[in-house]
């Protein structure tokens, strides 16, 4: 076997990237859900989903307006972020109270009730919204070309990634967050409205999610399906990185994003499966995932 | 006789008599619905008697169902054969995953049975060689003696009976008993002397064998198999069927799946949005009858009194 020529390896790299970034913004808000309301939440694929299509909604709408795709994105993540405030406060608060298949069954609902609102509402077929016009582009890469818009959301990954820790590390309301991933019952008796920052948390993930789902789809088809499919990556990646942990959910995207985009070059039929094997390998040596704490209680 | 097993009595010689009507949907609906029910049962010997939520029994139905199919197909073995050895063979992998999955609790446990089975969907997926990948197997024939549906229809009854025959004296013997012991208090079990640990596991297996009894059934019923039978909205589907029927009684999940398929076949012949369908009696089920159908009609005292 010879060697690919470097260019083409940086290529691969680049791309995997990111994948990563994608998967981190979906994990991330999976994993912050995690962390604070104890909610495996599998409509987090669906969300993503919608996202995506509610920004195809929006460009449509917004034809002659300048900076059409970016204000897309920013209302079809904002909406998504809204369905999610909304599912938390009327829906799966009700359920907390229950056991926890309760609440991870009334996600898997909402899987099956938005996949088929998405059917109903913008059909079966493949969607598409075009790339925005300052990034149609291709940067020279070697002797190859890579997309404009890819390196945009590669810079954007640790963009958002530093803002997230920012609002986690420097604000108050990051420090609530923290503080209720860590006791939420000692929070409410210091006086912190636990109810209300649930609901909070639940539609940041939200809007995360449909962040995602907005900026993936000039790169992506969109199509019913890619809620399925995106969420077993997400859970891969929070599983690895170790669920609620913020550094793990990035290094979980990084690793993944690489394994997927080599692995279909070394090894096409045996890649997806190593990816399974590793997830559970994370799971019975280190549970609580590479970077994660041992969960409490 | 209790109540109860004269109640059972009058269903099963119901379901014998259904060929009678000698329409061919019954007959696929009975077929279907026992099959299920089983592959259901099975999924709530952890769920429910034990308290383990598996959230990857898709893969040893469908490790079941290719099992049987290729030991009939690739190695010409005989049916009876190629059946028993589909049930052991899945018996054996509910052993090797049990045999990690039970050292984690929770959600890490949900989350590991879910790894496993998307192992296991993706070297079927993949290994076109021998599975067929993505085209899966189709033509699958009925076995000899058994080549129509009223007479798979007999045999799947008379399978599944003698399965729920076995798996309720299992479960109302000692060890039965200490499996719903340690779905209570797992920590307390371990304190009296139990090894909590093998109890699981041989309810993995167990749960493993019928659902590779069901998986095997179910291929042969099918006439085709694919690795969608493997991948995780097969868990998903089946672990809704349990929770729908109630998973504290026996035979709730057979409720369940019985509920399930004959609304699913009244809601396909005018929609496609079956889905829909589903996630609304899902998230109904789970806000107004958290005890399922079995568990709701017991609250409201229908049921005969003496009922586990």
């Amino acid at each position: 076997m010879h060697l690919p020529d470097p260019s083409f390896l940086l290529i691969q790299c680049l791309s995997g990237l990111t994948f990563a970034m994608f998967l981190f913004l979906i994990a991330s808000g999976l994993s912050l859900i995690f962390g604070i309301l104890r909610v495996l939440n599998f409509a987090h694929g669906s969300l993503y989903m919608l996202g995506a299509y509610l920004t195809y909604f929006f460009v449509s709408r917004f034809v002659d307006t300048p900076g059409q795709f970016w204000w897309a994105a920013i209302f079809g993540s904002l909406s998504v972020a809204l369905l999610g405030g909304v599912i938390e406060r009327f829906f799966l608060r009700q359920l907390y109270i229950r056991e926890e298949l309760n609440q991870l069954l009334f996600t898997y609902a909402l899987v099956l009730l938005i996949s088929d609102f998405a059917k109903i509402v913008w059909g079966t077929g493949q969607l598409s919204v075009s790339r925005p016009p300052l990034l149609k582009g291709a940067v020279p890469i070697l002797d190859q070309y890579f997309p404009e818009y890819n390196i945009f959301i590669i810079l954007l990954g640790p963009g958002i990634a530093l803002l997230f820790w920012f609002v986690l590390h420097r604000t108050r309301w990051g420090r609530f967050i923290r503080a209720a991933a860590l006791d939420r019952e000692m929070l409410g008796s210091l006086g912190v409205n636990v109810n209300r920052l649930f609901t909070v948390v639940f539609t940041i993930g939200a809007w995360l999610a449909g962040l995602g789902g907005a900026l993936v789809s000039p790169t992506a088809a969109i199509v019913p399906g890619m809620d399925v499919e995106i969420i077993i990556n997400a859970f891969i990646v929070v599983v690895i990185g170790g669920l609620g942990s913020f550094w793990g959910t990035l290094l979980g995207s990084l690793v993944l994003g690489q394994v997927i985009s080599f692995g279909i070059l070394v090894l096409p039929r045996l890649s997806m499966v190593f990816i399974y094997i590793l997830m559970a390998a994370v799971l019975i040596l280190r549970p609580w995932g590479l970077l994660g704490k041992p969960l409490q209680r | 006789m209790s109540k109860e097993n004269w109640f059972l009595i009058v269903i099963i010689m119901l379901l014998a008599l259904l060929p009678l009507s000698e329409s061919r949907f019954y007959i696929f609906l009975g077929t279907d619905i026992l099959i299920m029910g089983l592959f259901a049962v099975s999924l709530n010997l952890l769920l429910g008697y034990t308290g383990l939520v598996s959230f990857g029994q898709a893969a040893y139905f469908g490790v079941g169902a290719y099992t049987c199919t290729l030991l009939m197909k690739k190695a010409s073995i005989a049916f009876p054969l190629a059946f028993i050895g589909a049930a052991i063979f899945g018996a054996i992998i509910a052993f090797i995953i049990g045999f990690f999955c039970i050292r984690l609790t929770k959600i890490y446990f949900a989350m590991l049975t879910l790894a496993f089975s998307q192992i296991i969907w993706a070297i079927v997926f993949k290994w076109n060689s021998l599975t067929g990948g993505d085209n899966g197997i189709i033509g699958i024939p009925f076995p000899q003696h058994l080549d129509s549906p009223t007479r798979f229809y007999y045999f799947t009854l008379v399978i599944v009976v003698c399965s729920f025959y076995i798996l309720r004296k299992a479960m109302d013997s000692p060890f039965g008993r200490m499996l719903t012991t340690i779905r209570e208090n797992p920590e307390r079990t371990e304190f009296i002397g139990i090894n909590v640990k093998l109890f699981q596991l041989f309810a993995f297996m167990l749960s493993g064998f019928f659902a590779a009894i069901a998986g095997a059934l179910f291929g042969i019923f099918n006439h085709s198999i694919f690795p969608d039978l493997l991948f995780w909205p097969q868990s998903a589907e089946v672990l809704i069927m349990a929770i729908l029927g109630g998973m504290y009684s026996f035979f709730g999940p057979l409720v369940g799946a019985a509920v399930m398929l004959y609304l699913r076949m009244l809601v396909t012949s005018y929609t496609q949005y079956w889905p829909l369908i589903m996630g609304s009696i899902l998230a109904l089920l789970l806000f107004f009858f958290p005890g399922g159908i079995v568990g709701f009609l017991k609250s409201q005292r229908i049921f005969a009194r003496g009922n586990r």
